[in-house]
């Protein structure tokens, strides 16, 4: 008797895991599915991997969204050139992020969107390069996704800009004389920021007073890193990370009253949008993004509108990245004549050489006037944002 | 006063691995298995507590309740579904079994409550203690966790030294046959301190996330493995000593963080466990095992 309560409660479990696995499926074949069923049979196919879900999934979901929003648009408008857009989970995992790309590539992707997060697109990029598909990534800043590859370019700016960027602009605006720093030892993102930001500091004499890391398994207590600033009396502290540990740095540094000006990168976006995050702990943390969802522009407010009815959130930098992803391809894919019959070596050519052709100029959500040069990398300027009442404004 | 304030810091962070480390020890002591699940398990507490609290309204004092009362529940259904089936096995194989359990619950956890971040309430309020006229403080959170951390393991040796049930797990830690050749009952006995544990573990993650508010499925996965580490340390399966093991490592990674590097501060800890058990192999206060032939 025992053996067979212990046997159905086993079943049930499995059952149970299925149907979870099962119904994940589901939603995924049938988000893909849709679009497939409403463009037309000569759609050029678009594909991207993201982390839709695991710890970055906030990022693969914002992109991924933004992009479906672009592409709805483009095939509303019924012209020649339509598109199928299709994205798979890579779990911010560069392996998982190689099969997601070899499904996508059965699938029969003629131009990518690389993968949202640095670490996957530096082992997809490779793949996209040795296989001629052209890629455009929204949002994998590290150098070492477009080094010595001519068709993998980026809509953002990239992590040694965002380091040198910041340190300019803190020194243009006199933000602050004695500078901290905090950056998480184990992650290329982080630590190629804070190189770059450490020497452009040293270059226009901003004085850094402290840097103190963490890692991946440390990022829970801060207390020590935050009282080295505070001793060496930092008036400014720079956070190039991601926004989860720097919610903890933030209210860690609230329960030691100290309160410097705090001041994040890209990473930074998404804070605002914690389950149950106290907005007043970041009240005046600066950032450098090229994206702001309160701007007054026509086209910025139309996107956010659209993003806020289907998604039920406001959108940050990596959906408003995504959208400008897929319009750049579809002026690109114009100016180039891409038809959906071409095979996807022959469109990499066309594309790779309209991208790096000096007249084109791409005015987005996150720029106007957009260019990339030959190395992929783009030329665009961040914006200083300032968090006021629990959401952005312009500096 | 730097000296006192890492000491403080040291103790606030030792505090919550101590309170994981009881757990661990206790499962250990008497089940004589690693459940490397723990960590997840207070994850799932810390989970229910938020859902109690954001979603169905609960005042914090319930939240923790309902949570207890659900991990005691998972803590048990684990036992018997992936563990007890393998009481005969060896070791490792309920070792790799625990790791899977483990892998089962975060994946879950990222289906049904997805792998956004969510910020946990504190129950005990965001407070703290000053002390020197205001030049140090020390928050409620770490307070409460060493006050509770205390009762448990006041609780808990009165439990296993006082009563039926209590002599009973002491029986089936020293030797599973004999007890049941003494009419005691050895599942109902493991079931009773996996449901214990379990208990213990939403606690544990409560308190984690009311200290360290960032609540994601991996949450439990690395101070889980710290506890472990400071259960170890202690000695595993000396209540006492997961608490002192908890919060002498606390104490060792911010002095290292502090006085020596940030970015070697994990080394350093695991470093000084290496050395103590070099030179104790059972851990700070573990009893050494006769073999009786």
């Amino acid at each position: 008797m025992k053996k067979f309560i212990s046997l159905a409660l086993c079943l049930a479990l499995m059952v149970g895991c299925m149907a979870g696995c099962g119904s994940k499926g589901n939603n995924t074949s049938a988000t893909s599915a849709s679009p497939a069923a409403s463009a037309s049979a000569t759609a050029i196919k678009i594909g991207g991997t993201g982390p839709l879900s695991g710890a970055a999934a906030i990022y693969g979901t914002a992109a991924k969204n933004g992009a479906k929003i672009a592409v709805d648009e483009i095939n509303a408008m019924g012209e020649s050139i339509q598109f199928d857009l299709k994205y798979e989970d890579d779990e911010h995992d560069a392996e998982k992020a190689v099969n997601a790309y070899n499904t996508l590539k059965d699938w029969g992707m003629q131009i990518s969107l690389g993968s949202v997060t640095s670490k996957p697109c530096e082992a997809t990029s490779a793949l996209t390069y040795e296989d001629r598909i052209f890629a455009l990534t929204p949002s994998a800043s590290s150098t070492a996704v477009t080094e010595g590859k001519d068709n993998q370019f980026q809509m953002c700016f990239s992590d040694p800009n965002q380091g040198t960027a910041s340190a300019q602009y803190i020194s243009d605006q006199k933000l602050g004389t004695k500078i901290a720093v905090i950056y998480k030892n184990d992650d290329v993102y982080s630590k190629g920021i804070y190189d770059k930001f450490a020497s452009k500091a040293k270059e226009l004499g901003l004085n850094i007073v402290s840097a103190t890391t963490f890692t991946d398994d440390s990022q829970t207590d801060f207390t020590v890193q935050l009282s080295e600033a505070q001793k060496a009396g930092a008036d400014l502290l720079f956070l190039p990370m991601y926004y989860q540990p720097a919610s903890l740095i933030l209210s860690q540094a609230k329960s030691m009253n100290y309160a410097p000006k705090f001041f994040g990168v890209d990473g930074m976006d998404g804070i605002l949008t914690m389950e149950g995050f106290d907005a007043s702990l970041a009240e005046g943390v600066m950032l450098l993004t090229p994206f702001n969802a309160d701007s007054t522009d026509e086209k910025t407010q139309s996107f956010v509108k659209k993003y806020k009815e289907l998604y039920n959130e406001t959108p940050n930098q990596f959906a408003a990245d995504a959208y400008d992803c897929v319009y750049a391809l579809y002026s690109a894919c114009k100016i180039a004549g891409i038809t959906s019959d071409m095979d996807a070596s022959s469109i990499c050519d066309k594309m790779v050489a309209t991208f790096t052709d000096a007249n084109f100029k791409f005015d987005g959500l996150t720029g106007t006037g957009v260019t990339w040069d030959k190395t992929g990398a783009v030329s665009k300027t961040p914006k200083g944002m300032v968090i006021k009442n629990g959401a952005y404004a312009g500096m | 006063m730097n000296f006192l304030f890492y000491v403080i810091s040291g103790i606030s962070l030792g505090s919550i691995y101590a309170i994981i480390a009881l757990g661990y020890t206790m499962v250990y002591g008497i089940a004589k298995m690693l459940n490397f699940a723990h960590g997840d398990v207070i994850m799932v507490g810390a989970y229910i507590s938020f859902c109690a609290t954001s979603y169905w309204g609960m005042s914090p004092f319930m939240s923790v309740i309902v949570s207890m009362l659900v991990c005691t529940v998972l803590g048990v259904v684990i036992e018997r579904l992936a563990y007890r089936p393998l009481r005969q096995a060896t070791s490792l194989a309920v070792l790799i079994t625990a790791i899977g359990v483990s892998y089962l619950l975060e994946n879950l956890a990222l289906l049904i409550w997805t792998s956004n971040p969510k910020v946990f309430t504190s129950i005990v309020g965001t407070g703290s203690v000053k002390l020197f006229g205001g030049q140090m403080s020390i928050t409620t959170v770490t307070l409460v966790t060493i006050a509770v951390c205390v009762a448990i393991m006041i609780g808990l040796t009165l439990f296993t030294s006082k009563t039926k049930m209590g002599k009973a797990m002491r029986a089936v830690s020293e030797d599973k046959g004999a007890a049941q050749l003494m009419g005691i009952n050895v599942d109902t006995t493991i079931s009773v301190t996996f449901a214990i544990g379990s208990g213990l573990a939403a606690v544990a993650g409560v308190l984690l996330c009311s200290a360290y508010p960032t609540l994601t499925p991996m949450t439990g996965f690395m101070p889980g493995i710290k506890a472990f580490t400071a259960a170890v340390f202690g000695g595993i399966g000396s209540v006492p000593g997961a608490m002192i093991g908890g919060i002498l490592l606390g104490i060792i990674e911010i002095f290292g963080k502090a006085y020596i590097s940030t970015q070697l501060s994990d080394a350093i800890v695991f470093a000084v466990l290496i050395i103590v058990l070099l030179v104790k192999p059972t851990g700070l206060l573990g009893k050494p095992i006769n073999e009786k032939v």
